[in-house]
């Protein structure tokens, strides 16, 4: 791992030079929000933002992806054949991520690449992405990353991170990855100052005074949780409207569905919501989350109780705020957190049973 | 790097109708691509998803054995958009098949073991792959007494009829099969299957164990039977629905709890059934 110092004004001639080889994304204003998009010639990353709108997972997964394609033509050969449409695997490389959504990626790929099965979309685009993340200097007031196996200058899913001090960029190269993106920038940089990175990143985590405690999670009992009172209180309020879902850079789940248009036809992968009764139901009419606290309960079990039992690797939320930010009836996974964290069964047993 | 959203294409080969209502039809499949069918290598128990182009998929139980070569069968009811649309398919249709998917009934576990098999109305399918597995010749020694009870409404709605038949003349199992209520030229019991069940099904031990597969209702009162008779949870082998997509863990809807149905399961003991929150 090497410490630079990169020169403001030398910034854009890198990225001139990355262009040859790496497709670049990066943060762009669009109305009042922010949001991951290719950099076109010319075309610099926005980096006066907090946090995108919706996380850049969409950036490996996206929100719609032709996945399959077939002819419905009788009288071509493979009619009705179903055929891969390969996951595009040029090299790419995402500017400005930051450290919560880079981890983020860490987590989906818990999912997208297993032992058993892997979605060669998600493998293939992730093999080919280069993160150069962006370390969170003035978190917001939702941010709540560093108590969450995260951090504003948290290393994980990233290859490079870059840290904003003025008239510089200190950059922290971090992976094999990292190093060729920032061989090819061919910047003219000198060391960087690791004492002033450390002091930074002391400081940027000091501002994230926004906490979760996940402590008793692992120990409490599924069905204990699932039993629990509180679900009528915190699902009272949901619209199901999948918000949280869709702006979650956690969220993995998806839906298959084809469209066809004259004599050929495509299957999609779509992101899915958990909030959406849709989700589970049954062709006979039988839904097993039927109800909106059985699916609000499903969103928080899964991230908060679900997902720690199965890869006992912490919760799965990074802490980015944008579900707290962006329920319209501020639902709070936060205080969720606390109810399941501190949820004891037994108290509310009967005492006759005992 | 194998992509397990693309199916294997398969031409139909048969279709015939299961039951006398019409409302089940068995099609044949047979694999395109020389090397597919080996590839798709599948156990007793396990599904597959029926694809079918330009309509979308639908995950069905293998209803032909793995001791039959050559083609894999499907029972399919008609129920919703793809089921219905496979119904009006023909012989000779282009269509797609992705698996095997799921695990499977624990073969490895009940070898040594006595086997009752209690089935339902059309969800006898993987069932009827499992009988086919055991009786075959080379099998079926590594079993010991194998017991069947199987209930339609009425003797046209027991899938697989002229099998079930040829089962009912061999020593070598023991079919209770059963109907709702008196049909001319019924020889066999009358009743629903758990009340059949308390009445036919060997006592539960440790070296035997139950598969339960059928509707609901059937499933809620043949479970107190079996607790009756003396079957332990862990004895108790079932296979779940839920809605799916992708099959194989990935999608996310199929969850009961921690576990997935599609890729966990659809095959658990009740003993695991009931430490999840029971969400489908």
């Amino acid at each position: 791992m090497k410490l630079v110092s990169i020169d403001k004004k030398q910034w854009e001639n890198g990225l001139d030079s990355l262009r040859a080889s790496y497709r670049l994304l990066g943060p762009s204003k669009e109305k009042d929000y922010y949001s991951f998009k290719h950099l076109q010639e010319g075309e610099q990353p926005d980096f006066s933002f907090l946090n995108t709108r919706l996380s850049p997972k969409s950036l490996l997964f996206p929100q719609s992806e032709a996945i399959i394609e077939y002819s419905l033509d009788s009288h071509e050969e493979d009619h009705h054949v179903m055929k891969a449409i390969e996951a595009d695997a040029s090299p790419r490389a995402v500017l400005g991520i930051r450290p919560c959504d880079a981890k983020a990626v860490t987590l989906v790929n818990l999912n997208f690449d297993t032992d058993a099965y892997k979605d060669p979309y998600w493998v293939k685009t992730l093999a080919a992405t280069t993160f150069i993340g962006l370390a969170c200097d003035e978190p917001k007031s939702t941010c709540f990353c560093t108590s969450v196996g995260c951090g504003p200058y948290h290393e994980e899913g990233l290859d490079l991170l870059l840290v904003d001090n003025g008239e510089t960029y200190l950059a922290k190269i971090l992976t094999e990855k990292g190093e060729k993106f920032f061989k090819t920038a061919s910047w003219d940089t000198h060391d960087g100052d690791t004492t002033l990175f450390d002091s930074k990143k002391e400081a940027a985590e000091a501002k994230i005074v926004s906490t979760v405690t996940t402590n008793n999670l692992k120990s409490q009992d599924i069905l204990d949780l699932h039993g629990a009172p509180f679900w009528e209180e915190v699902s009272f309020a949901c619209l199901n409207c999948g918000t949280c879902t869709y702006t979650c850079p956690t969220c993995w789940c998806f839906d298959l569905q084809d469209e066809v248009h004259g004599n050929s036809g495509k299957r999609f992968k779509n992101w899915d919501s958990c909030m959406f009764p849709l989700f589970t139901l049954h062709t006979t009419g039988h839904n097993p989350r039927d109800t909106k606290l059985q699916r609000v309960r499903q969103r928080f079990m899964h991230k908060l109780k679900y997902f720690v039992d199965k890869y006992d690797q912490g919760i799965m939320c990074v802490g980015c705020g944008r579900c707290v930010n962006q329920c319209p009836v501020n639902i709070d996974i936060r205080r969720v957190c606390a109810l399941m964290n501190d949820y004891k069964a037994d108290e509310l047993a009967c005492v006759v049973q005992k | 790097m194998q992509n397990p959203y693309v199916p294997y294409p398969v031409r139909i080969d048969d279709i015939a109708i299961a039951t006398e209502d019409k409302s089940l039809k068995t099609f044949k499949f047979v694999f395109l691509n020389a090397g597919d069918e080996e590839k798709f290598s599948y156990n007793a128990g396990q599904f597959a998803e029926l694809s079918v182009a330009g309509i979308g998929e639908i995950p069905i139980g293998i209803a032909s054995s793995p001791v039959e070569k050559g083609f894999v069968k499907f029972t399919v009811f008609k129920a919703g958009v793809v089921t219905s649309h496979l119904h009006n398919m023909k012989v000779g249709d282009i269509m797609g098949l992705r698996g095997p998917l799921g695990n499977w009934y624990p073969w490895d576990l009940l070898e040594g073991k006595n086997i009752l098999i209690v089935g339902g109305g059309f969800a006898f399918t993987t069932l009827r792959s499992s009988i086919v597995y055991m009786l075959n010749p080379e099998n079926r020694p590594k079993f010991g007494n194998i017991d069947v009870v199987y209930g339609a409404r009425t003797p046209g709605m027991l899938l697989y009829k002229d099998e079930l038949i040829q089962w009912e003349k061999r020593d070598d199992i023991n079919m209770h099969l059963t109907i709702d209520a008196p049909a001319e030229g019924w020889e066999y019991n009358v009743g629903f299957t758990p009340p059949v069940t308390e009445q036919k099904a060997p006592q539960g031990d440790d070296d035997t164990y139950a598969i339960v597969c059928g509707p609901p209702v059937m499933i809620k009162f043949t479970l107190p039977v079996l607790e009756k008779l003396g079957y332990a949870h862990d004895h108790i082998i079932m296979s779940l629905e839920n809605r799916m997509k992708c099959g194989f863990g990935m999608c996310g809807r199929c969850g009961i709890g921690k576990e997935l149905v599609c890729k966990d399961g659809p095959v658990f003991t009740l003993d695991q059934i009931n430490q999840t929150p029971r969400e489908y």
